[in-house]
């Protein structure tokens, strides 16, 4: 029988990541015994006995932790669907900017995105929060009416009060996103051929007719896995919620972690809910490129 | 009648000293079949790609259907009043490929000359059956042949009534079997008066279509004759030279 060089390279990973699951497994049920606490969810549903300064739905601190969480869960998600909505829009205008004729937008879109870019997240946020939010002296308010008014007690945007928190994070998250979103539209917008571009002129349609019916339809298919990617960034960066108090999901997990002493359950728990949000965005914008594909494919 | 195109000494160049376009003046008249012949590089494109605004240019006069066009810096509005009065045809047919092919040809009389729908769409059916396909209407781009394609291009550029086609290497991407249908497409344009520029290598076209045939080399306008001239007896020493190169390929 011959053995190739190659069956026993596979046999040798195989062997080598079974070794260091056992390990990391050995060592978890070493700890778990250490704390003396065992592995269990029952306190799930003690009382958080904690407030929270954000709920869309009724909460008290007698409520559970499970439903403290579940809280957290949906703050979470409240501030990556509006933040991904900004994002986008911010991202789309700044890359069409990028590509577009207009030397002074060029400019100025390319200068946004290399600043945003180049610096750090957290220090974006901080800013957001600390300096641009916090640093409001008098409330400002937009020229025409009630539309939006932004204070350093948060925002009043048609009647829907916002908090500072929520404000700086929806800020800081959708600007930096929209940065990373523009140069994603910038390349979708050159992968189209030139010759579609002079096509469309040579037919006497306006630039923003052939933008809309010409070219962004064909960019849309290179757009959208890159946009995904950055719709996934922007749903785990939202967990830097905890540097500006807001009680996103990890910031409420990294309290009950203090108060109970479980942190592998918290992490789990953790875990998985990111897990399922981002699997659903992903899926859903696997589902839309398909839809895309298929009807630039007939 | 005054010329469709009136250029006057049209200058280009691209980097210092080497010119895409030196000093070019020429006219075309209504009804004419204008054929720009050349070696490759010799600005054939650059200059049919003048006269509707797709290039610039760095001085000279520029005059198309009455329309004066400045050097850099036209209003898009100037423009587009030329494009939608003149028809373009590319080598690489530069059809949308997400459109259907009905909806390739209706886009722009829709869009620009906000024509109906359902005029446009019957528009559309007619000028696809002069080309000899109208059973491919609800296909896509990508299902027709190339022949086929560039025969849809045609169409899409006849669909706003254009007084000028320009045709840019039209046959120059197509397979050889496929190429005299394109060229039949363009020659029963030419008999019903259409005023066009053809860019092309076609030596018969040229010979049987063409009104006169514009040599360019290096920029330059070498010779301007009709096809009985250029054709058997050029004047000019780099005209016969470029003769006998394509007629031995």
């Amino acid at each position: 029988m011959k053995i190739s060089y190659n069956a026993i390279a596979q046999l040798l990973i195989a062997l080598l990541v079974i070794f260091v699951i056992c390990i990391l497994i050995n060592n978890l049920t070493l700890n778990l015994i250490k704390t003396g606490l065992g592995f269990s969810f029952a306190w799930l549903f003690r009382p958080a006995s904690f407030a929270l300064a954000e709920h869309p739905l009724p909460y008290s601190p007698s409520d559970s932790y499970a439903w403290a969480l579940f809280i957290g869960w949906l703050n979470s998600l409240k501030v990556i669907f509006y933040s991904l909505l900004l994002a986008t829009l911010i991202g789309t205008c700044v890359g069409l900017f990028r590509v577009g004729k207009n030397a002074l937008l060029r400019i100025v879109s390319a200068g946004y995105i290399a600043i945003i870019r180049q610096t750090p997240l957290l220090l974006q946020l901080m800013f957001w929060y600390f300096v641009a939010i916090l640093g409001i002296k008098e409330t400002i308010t937009s020229p025409i009416g009630d539309l939006l008014s932004i204070s350093n007690q948060g925002t009043n945007f048609l009647g829907i009060k916002l908090s500072a928190e929520f404000t700086s994070l929806l800020i800081g998250l959708s600007v930096f996103t929209s940065a990373y979103i523009a140069e994603v539209v910038r390349g979708g917008i050159n992968s189209v051929q030139k010759g579609q571009w002079e096509s469309f002129r040579s037919l006497g349609l306006r630039e923003s007719t052939g933008l809309y019916k010409i070219i962004i339809p064909q960019a849309l298919p290179a757009i959208l896995p890159g946009l995904t990617s950055q719709y996934l960034n922007l749903a785990k960066n939202s967990t830097l919620a905890i540097a500006v108090g807001y009680s996103d999901i990890y910031a409420i997990n990294d309290t009950i972690i203090n108060q109970t002493g479980r942190p592998i359950e918290g992490f789990i728990i953790l875990l998985l809910s990111f897990l399922f949000l981002n699997l659903l965005i992903s899926n859903g914008m696997e589902l839309l490129n398909s839809m895309i594909t298929k009807s630039n494919n007939p | 009648m005054p010329p469709i195109i009136k250029a006057t000494k049209l200058t280009k160049s691209y980097s210092k000293g080497i010119f895409a376009l030196d000093n070019i003046s020429i006219s075309v008249e209504p009804g004419e079949v204008l054929v720009v012949m050349g070696p490759s590089g010799s600005g054939k494109s650059t200059l049919i790609r003048t006269f509707n605004g797709l290039e610039t240019f760095d001085s000279g006069q520029l005059n198309v259907l009455g329309i004066p066009l400045e050097s850099q810096n036209n209003e898009e509005r100037n423009i587009r009043r030329i494009r939608k009065r003149v028809g373009m045809v590319f080598q690489q047919f530069n059809l949308f490929p997400h459109l259907s092919i009905l909806d390739n040809i209706t886009l722009a009389p829709i869009k620009v000359q906000k024509r109906k729908k359902m005029e446009a769409e019957q528009n559309a059916l007619s000028l696809l059956s002069q080309m000899g396909i109208a059973s491919h209407a609800k296909k896509y781009p990508s299902q027709l042949s190339g022949g086929e394609q560039q025969r849809v291009a045609i169409a899409r550029a006849l669909a706003l009534k254009p007084e000028l086609l320009l045709f840019d290497e039209p046959t120059s991407a197509l397979d050889p079997e496929r190429v005299n249908e394109v060229l039949d497409a363009m020659r029963r344009l030419a008999e019903q008066g259409m005023s066009m520029v053809v860019v092309t290598h076609e030596i018969n076209f040229a010979k049987e279509v063409g009104d006169r045939i514009l040599f360019m080399d290096s920029g330059k306008v070498i010779e301007t004759s009709t096809p009985d001239i250029f054709f058997l007896n050029a004047k000019h020493e780099r005209s016969r030279k470029f003769l006998n190169q394509i007629k031995n390929k």
